[in-house]
């Protein structure tokens, strides 16, 4: 085929240009930007004062471990989950098919301004829906919001109610892209459901995991909202802060724009290296 | 009855005993967004457990008018989405198209781009676009700054290219044989052709500017340039403020988003999916 250049520039050029100065140019000025002391007018480079800071800043550290453990709990429990969801939604067994799509599907639209507030409401401690049915089954009401380990559960219950159906429409997509013909054999054989699942549709079903994992964790490194607004900016004191959360306090609370500079690229940082081994672990074998 | 037949049966009782009280929680904080929603805000703080609706919806809407203007906020979001859908649909299925249909020098490069920014996280730019968009360009607290730094969009053109590229050539190649011009045979020939994977992308690219937070919050901060949602966040965490009012706020920017997603359930899905099918 001859190259089309000026043909295909033409189509190319309006989303290029957008490209170019609201992503590509940021990237690098975020870099740029992280090597400069920020509070002096003018700026003035200093390459290792935002460095230097985030290096013994506890309140980085906190924010860190916040995030990762976040990661760590919430997206493999809502994988877990979504592969079910995907799974039972699949069968053939079941019934009333589109009422269980929409249970499980409907968070997908919900804001998560909106699925905020319901879920502030619903936790709330005196007169809050959850502790109120705790007590009417004889368990004892539980402080979400003032202790850090309710909390942490709380923004992960709230962010996995948000997205397991999200990620079970990638998988449940991925499913029914597997030919009929794979299982066929294997029930031939009389080799059981179970043993069909973990033998043949998980393995198959390891890109689409992935794939759904890497969205995942970058969504979650950036944590924002759900600590914003549940748990009131991060509380119970910081107990609920992440690194999204820090960024917004530091660059638009403080007007600190080279040390939120610093934590959104180690932010990136984390997010690739994490996309890295993942993509590394589920490489398929030689 | 024979015995194969009655496992069938015993196995479909297990999954809908299982899936049923799943869904049921699913279900529930949707379900109490409605209920809230209809409560006076001393029926919410009360200790009674009340899982069925009142009749208060009107009264909380007018406490919520009282405190923001939602109704403009609301309109301030309709507006800023319907564009944005539009430009973005058009921005993206024309580089979509470009990087289908033709070869050109710098394809390669373009393409490693856009897959490399797929993986970024979106708090990279956050800070030098606020400083372009709010400094530089002093665009804070306009439609523009809410509708274009988020028309780059990545997933939207790979799954515009798959799409055209899965078209056979000949449809194009008859046109060029008449000597159509390419912006014609991409205008009339191939966008409609590709319209399922326009309204997926359209449904997708519409609901995440209606629900879009951080960058509006950040950037159209002033009382009459807010977006519904940042509107509706301002009221979480204050203490004299209805909570009713809140819940009806949450039910005003869910509920058109569900029927839409009911009614167009094969499209919201498809455009989701989407990004696993490569």
């Amino acid at each position: 085929m001859r190259t089309q250049n000026a043909t295909a520039y033409r189509f190319l050029t309006p989303y290029l240009l957008i490209f170019a100065i609201f992503w590509i140019w940021p990237i690098i000025s975020s870099f740029l930007i992280s090597f400069q002391a920020t509070r002096t007018v003018p700026w003035r480079f200093a390459p290792t004062f935002n460095w230097g800071r985030l290096i013994g800043d506890p309140a980085f550290y906190n924010a860190l471990k916040n995030t990762l453990l976040i990661l760590v709990i919430q997206v493999p429990v809502m994988i877990a989950l979504a592969i079910v969801m995907a799974v039972l939604l699949n069968s053939p067994l079941l019934k009333a098919r589109g009422l269980y799509r929409f249970a499980f599907f409907a968070p997908v639209v919900v804001g998560e301004v909106a699925y905020s507030a319901v879920f502030r409401l619903m936790f709330s401690l005196d007169f809050g829906i959850i502790n109120k049915l705790l007590e009417s089954v004889g368990l004892a009401k539980i402080d979400w919001f003032s202790n850090v380990t309710p909390a942490m559960a709380l923004i992960m219950i709230a962010v996995t109610w948000r997205w397991a159906g999200y990620n079970a429409i990638i998988i449940l997509a991925g499913l029914q892209s597997i030919p009929e013909d794979v299982y066929e054999a294997a029930t031939l054989d009389r080799v059981s459901k179970v043993k069909q699942f973990f033998h043949i549709t998980l393995p198959l079903l390891k890109p689409v995991i992935v794939f759904c994992a890497v969205l995942s964790i970058i969504g979650t490194m950036q944590l924002f909202t759900e600590p914003f607004l549940i748990t009131e900016r991060g509380g119970p004191g910081g107990g609920t802060e992440t690194l999204g959360l820090l960024l917004y306090r530091q660059g638009f609370r403080s007007l600190n724009f080279g040390y939120a500079s610093a934590v959104a690229y180690t932010m990136a940082g984390l997010a690739i290296a994490i996309t890295l081994v993942q993509l590394w672990l589920m490489r398929e074998p030689k | 009855m024979t015995s194969r037949s009655q496992a069938r049966l015993g196995r479909s009782i297990l999954l809908h005993l299982f899936l049923t009280p799943l869904a049921l929680i699913w279900l529930f904080p949707l379900w109490m967004m409605v209920v809230f929603s209809t409560m006076p805000d001393n029926g919410i703080f009360s200790p009674g457990i009340e899982l069925l609706p009142h009749d208060g919806f009107i009264d909380n809407f007018n406490n919520l008018q009282r405190d923001t203007n939602f109704v403009g906020a609301i309109g301030i979001s309709v507006a800023v989405a319907v564009t944005y859908t539009v430009l973005s649909v058009l921005l993206t299925s024309m580089a979509g198209w470009a990087l289908a249909r033709y070869e050109f020098h710098g394809k390669g490069a373009v393409v490693a781009i856009i897959f490399g920014t797929i993986t970024l996280p979106y708090a990279v730019v956050l800070i030098p676009q606020f400083i372009m968009v709010a400094r530089d360009f002093a665009l804070a607290n306009t439609w523009i700054a809410l509708i274009v730094p988020p028309l780059f969009n990545s997933l939207g053109v790979l799954f515009m290219r798959q799409a055209f590229s899965m078209m056979p050539a000949e449809l194009f190649d008859a046109a060029r044989v008449e000597g159509v011009k390419e912006w014609r045979i991409f205008l009339f020939v191939a966008l409609p052709l590709a319209r399922p994977m326009l309204a997926a992308l359209a449904i997708i690219l519409f609901l995440a500017s209606w629900n879009n937070y951080l960058w509006p919050l950040l950037i159209n901060s002033q009382p009459g340039a807010m977006t519904a949602p940042v509107a509706l966040g301002t009221l979480i965490g204050l203490t004299k403020v209805s909570w009713g009012g809140i819940m009806a706020g949450a039910v005003m920017l869910t509920v058109p988003m569900l029927i839409v997603f009911v009614l167009l359930q094969r499209h919201f899905i498809a455009g989701i999916a989407a990004g696993a099918v490569k």
